[in-house]
């Protein structure tokens, strides 16, 4: 039966190439929906997963990062007082106003941290380092936002909010959910830029690290007995908070992933029809079968190994493609995620795909009358 | 391979076929008896809509009786459930049809392995049994071409190799000389006449065509669904037979000489 699956399936060039386009038409255009949610989904958390924190203390309320509201430092003290605080440190994220070379301002977000905490640096700094932030007024920001910004190399000028900063290092692929690029400071410095009114003695976060042997979880109940009015979150869960919020609170990631199941109906609707259509061609050769004494389960297995057929080269052209595509998007404001896990999911989709549209032909063959061989 | 099983492989009694769609009732088969034995090639005879092919049809389970009883080998498939038809196809019947049914995207060889696999033979197995169908046939020279490069005749004989992949005991064709020339409809003629005779097996077959009358055992001719009249053993009788003293029977043999006067058919 597999001879003759592959068979039917080859014979005609022109249509099994049309199988294909749809195939892998609707995987890529699958892949980079999701690709595209998982690459939104990790902007918006980003600075949270690279933390190195395991918890996260916020102000009362706040749900998600980018919205972060100042406390006072009292806070941080009863937080560093907590047994089984390994070390806490202040963090800042506010909006503030980027002044370009050329008088152009831009939004931005700036991030400010202690350099060499360990807790709440940029990482990936391909140019520079963290610790260059200690000189004065000076800032890292993301090659990838090097002409929004005005900036091209390290010592280049600008205004953040009236003040002065000097660009003293890149990093590279930390990009921003918002059209604000990230901006890192030093705490201080970030205060400056974004609030020239607030004190040092105040905080928008508070990055903990638990000591060694001490459970994330288990501190962050000792730290929500000790402190009032603020949100204790491991780092997974502000994480998690942050993403469901503008993936789905906003609506940005539902509108992703209703293109991505556009894709897939768009992919089973394709294929159905080629399946189909090439099922119809040899109909009589299905009856002929049946006459022969095939069973229908038999003529199934013809009909699910050519759609597993076209699901295997369909995604294997469609990997290719969409490896481009995701190559491509590395180097763009919108990165497109394609983990192993996403890729191996893909080959099951494209199965399944393959094989509900292939259920239309099989519904067609076991409906088949054998009698039709006598038939002219 | 020879089928030591002797007498009846096909005892049918009293068959009949309703077709019914919606209120209207169309009878093809008025209580038709018949019986046919090991080694005996019995023709299927009669006008357009007399009840041949669906008398073929019953008597290869591809339909059911309304009424009446039929005996395959000994077995009663009437009383089967409608699962178990496949398996006495596959068991029992071989099929021949006037327009072959090969499988145009496969080989000769393919063809014939095709018909193995869905018995259960496949690999090596298979591809030593097919080559032995088609060389049983004289056509394993040809095992490697597609359909679409053998002449009709050729193709017919690739369907006999097909039909006999499970050794059955009975061979059914319809109207398998109709598409051929003369030498080629002779060539096939022989053929299930051979695998009748030598083979054992209880061979029916559906024409029209005159040419293939002295190579049957028995004539059985229908009209109207009913069996009208029966010759045993015609042989070189048949041209002046009683048979074609029926109007539609003489209807069809004119027909042939017709055309094989204009040089179209032989």
């Amino acid at each position: 039966m597999g001879l003759l699956a592959r068979r039917n399936l080859f014979h005609d060039k022109v249509r099994f190439a049309v199988t294909l386009t749809g195939i892998v038409f609707a995987l890529v255009l699958i892949i980079i929906q999701f690709g595209l949610f998982l690459g939104f989904t990790s902007t918006t958390s980003n600075n949270i997963d690279h933390s190195g924190a395991d918890l996260w203390v916020v102000f009362h309320g706040v749900g998600y990062f980018d919205t972060g509201r100042n406390f006072s430092e009292r806070k941080f003290y009863q937080v560093l007082s907590t047994p089984g605080v390994e070390r806490a440190e202040k963090y800042m994220q506010a909006f503030g106003r980027w002044k370009r070379p050329d008088g152009r301002e831009e939004n931005v977000q700036v991030i400010g941290f202690h350099p060499g905490s360990g807790l709440g640096e940029p990482w990936n700094v391909v140019q520079g380092s963290t610790a260059d932030l200690r000189q004065e007024d000076s800032v890292l920001v993301d090659e990838l936002y090097r002409e929004k910004l005005g900036v091209q190399k390290i010592g280049d000028r600008v205004e953040i909010g009236d003040h002065r900063a000097r660009v003293v290092g890149f990093t590279r692929g930390i990009r921003s959910f918002t059209t604000s690029p990230f901006v890192y400071a030093t705490f201080k410095n970030s205060l400056d830029y974004t609030n020239p009114t607030s004190t040092e003695d105040q905080t928008a976060y508070i990055l903990v690290k638990a000591a060694t042997g001490v459970a994330p979880k288990e501190l962050k109940r000792r730290l929500n007995r000790r402190l009032r009015d603020v949100d204790v979150y491991t780092t997974a869960e502000f994480s998690t908070k942050t993403r469901f919020y503008w993936m789905f609170t906003t609506g940005a990631g539902l509108a992703v992933l209703t293109a991505a199941l556009m894709g897939l109906i768009v992919g089973v609707a394709v294929v159905a029809q080629t399946i189909y259509a090439a099922t119809m061609d040899h109909i009589r050769e299905y009856g002929t079968l049946k006459a022969m004494g095939a069973t229908n389960r038999y003529l199934y297995r013809v009909l699910i190994e050519q759609a597993v057929w076209s699901a295997v080269l369909g995604y294997g052209l469609a990997m290719v493609v969409a490896h481009f595509i995701v190559q491509g998007s590395e180097k763009g404001g919108a990165v497109i995620l394609m983990p192993w896990s996403m890729s191996a999911g893909m080959l099951v989709l494209a199965g399944v795909m393959c094989i509900a549209a292939a259920l239309v032909s099989i519904n067609k063959v076991t409906k088949i009358d054998p009698a039709m061989v006598f038939r002219g | 391979m020879r089928h030591e099983q002797a007498g009846e492989m096909i005892r049918a009694k009293g068959l009949s076929k309703i077709y019914r769609e919606g209120k209207t009732e169309l009878r093809a088969l008025h209580g038709v008896d018949l019986d046919v034995r090991a080694g005996e090639l019995t023709l299927l005879m009669g006008p357009s809509g007399s009840g041949k092919t669906t008398l073929l049809s019953i008597l290869g389970c591809i339909l059911r009786a309304t009424e009446g009883k039929l005996e395959l080998l000994g077995e009663d498939v009437g009383a089967l459930p409608e699962s178990e038809l496949p398996r006495i196809r596959r068991e029992a019947i071989g099929f021949v049809f006037q327009g072959f049914n090969l499988f145009p995207t496969l080989t000769a060889l393919e063809n014939v392995e095709l018909s193995l696999d869905v018995r259960g033979t496949r690999g090596a197995a298979a591809k030593k049994r097919a080559g032995e169908l088609l060389n049983e046939v004289g056509l394993l020279e040809k095992a490697q071409s597609f359909p679409a490069d053998l002449s009709g005749g050729q193709k017919q004989r690739v369907a006999i190799a097909r039909a006999l992949a499970g050794n059955p005991p009975i061979l059914l064709a319809d109207e398998p000389t109709a598409a051929l020339d003369s030498t080629s409809g002779r060539t096939v003629i022989e053929l299930l006449q051979r695998l009748a005779r030598e083979d054992g097996r209880a061979v029916v077959i559906v024409t029209h065509d005159p040419r293939v009358l002295t190579f049957g055992n028995r004539i059985i001719y229908l009209e109207d669904g009913r069996i009208l009249k029966e010759e045993k053993n015609p042989g070189n009788r048949v041209e002046e037979a009683a048979f074609l003293e029926l109007p539609a029977a003489r209807m069809i043999s004119n027909q042939f000489s017709t055309v094989g006067e204009k040089g179209a058919r032989p």
